[in-house]
């Protein structure tokens, strides 16, 4: 079988943040309900995170394992890519018997990195009805919302970077209008 | 602008993340139902210009649904709640009470 390969490649373009696609990222939607303790510690198990809260997330120091929660009773559970089979079945066999559903959707996400500086926010609020005044949205929340046209969510790492999930499909979409609000010369200065 | 708080996940959002479902609270005709009461069922909805009770899913957020409680002439929103309920609870029609005295919606009042 080829090497799996992410949407664009890793495609970047800079414009006054740097826009990435990030590549792969391992991905299991979570579904069932979040206050049982042994799904509680299913996720916690194959991330060594903690649960996040309602709408946040909780990443680990690496970056590369998360809890995200997308939905009272959905989390998205973020693993290494080549780790996703292994993980996945770790938390089916802790959760066998209990009415859960967990999938590995590493290849239907693709993932974006918008970074250089607090301006990222700019750029999102250009495109999502969301409030990204640094008040109402920082890093540690999740957000799920409308991206232009087509469903997506994001967090902030850090103050100064964002990162955009979206539907693999719609990748090439999403990566032009994130091209396009991060054009040189077109911050609009209201947030920083 | 429409601003909705999503009750199941606790955002407040834009009308556009959110889809319409519709009036809230219909009973549902189906089988040994009169043709009247199908009828009415299926089409004879609510049209009124103030206190309106609806469904909305918050498609592009949590995927959920819920009821929403708003004034269609001003886009005011007294409260949304579960979609778990088969009426309007007390909370949010007081909270009506207070600031359209007098209103009623079909039978609630």
């Amino acid at each position: 079988m080829p090497d799996a390969r992410s949407a664009l490649d890793g495609a970047s373009e800079a414009g006054f943040v740097k826009v990435e696609e990030m590549g792969l990222q391992g991905m299991i939607t979570l579904r069932g309900d979040l206050a049982a303790e042994e799904l509680q510690a299913a996720a916690t198990a194959a991330t060594g995170v903690d649960m996040p809260d309602r709408t946040g997330i909780r990443t680990a120091r690496d970056g590369g394992n998360a809890l995200a929660w997308m939905a009272p009773d959905e989390l998205l559970v973020m693993v290494p890519y080549a780790e996703a089979e292994e993980r996945l079945a770790q938390i089916q066999a802790a959760l066998e018997g209990r009415h859960v559903l967990a999938v590995n959707v590493s290849d239907a996400r693709a993932l974006f990195r918008l970074s250089g500086g607090p301006q990222v926010r700019e750029v999102v609020a250009k495109l999502c009805p969301v409030d990204m005044a640094p008040a109402a949205f920082g890093p540690g929340m999740f957000r799920r919302t409308r991206l232009a046209q087509v469903p997506a969510a994001f967090h902030m790492p850090d103050a100064d970077s964002m990162v955009i999930v979206c539907f693999r499909s719609v990748a090439h979409y999403v990566y032009k209008l994130l091209c396009d609000a991060a054009a040189t010369d077109s911050e609009v200065r209201y947030h920083v | 602008m429409l601003m909705l708080t999503c009750p199941n996940c606790g955002v407040t959002g834009e009308e556009s993340e959110f889809a319409p479902g519709g009036e809230a609270h219909l009973k549902r005709h189906g089988p040994g139902s009169s043709d009247e009461e199908f009828h009415a069922y299926l089409f004879a909805k609510e049209n009124p210009r103030g206190v309106h009770f609806e469904r909305w899913r918050h498609a592009n957020g949590c995927g959920k649904w819920f009821h929403a409680a708003r004034c269609t002439a001003t886009l005011e929103v007294f409260g949304t709640y579960s979609a778990q309920t088969t009426e309007p609870p007390k909370d949010i029609k007081d909270k009506i009470s207070a600031k359209r005295p007098g209103w009623s919606w079909r039978e609630v009042e």
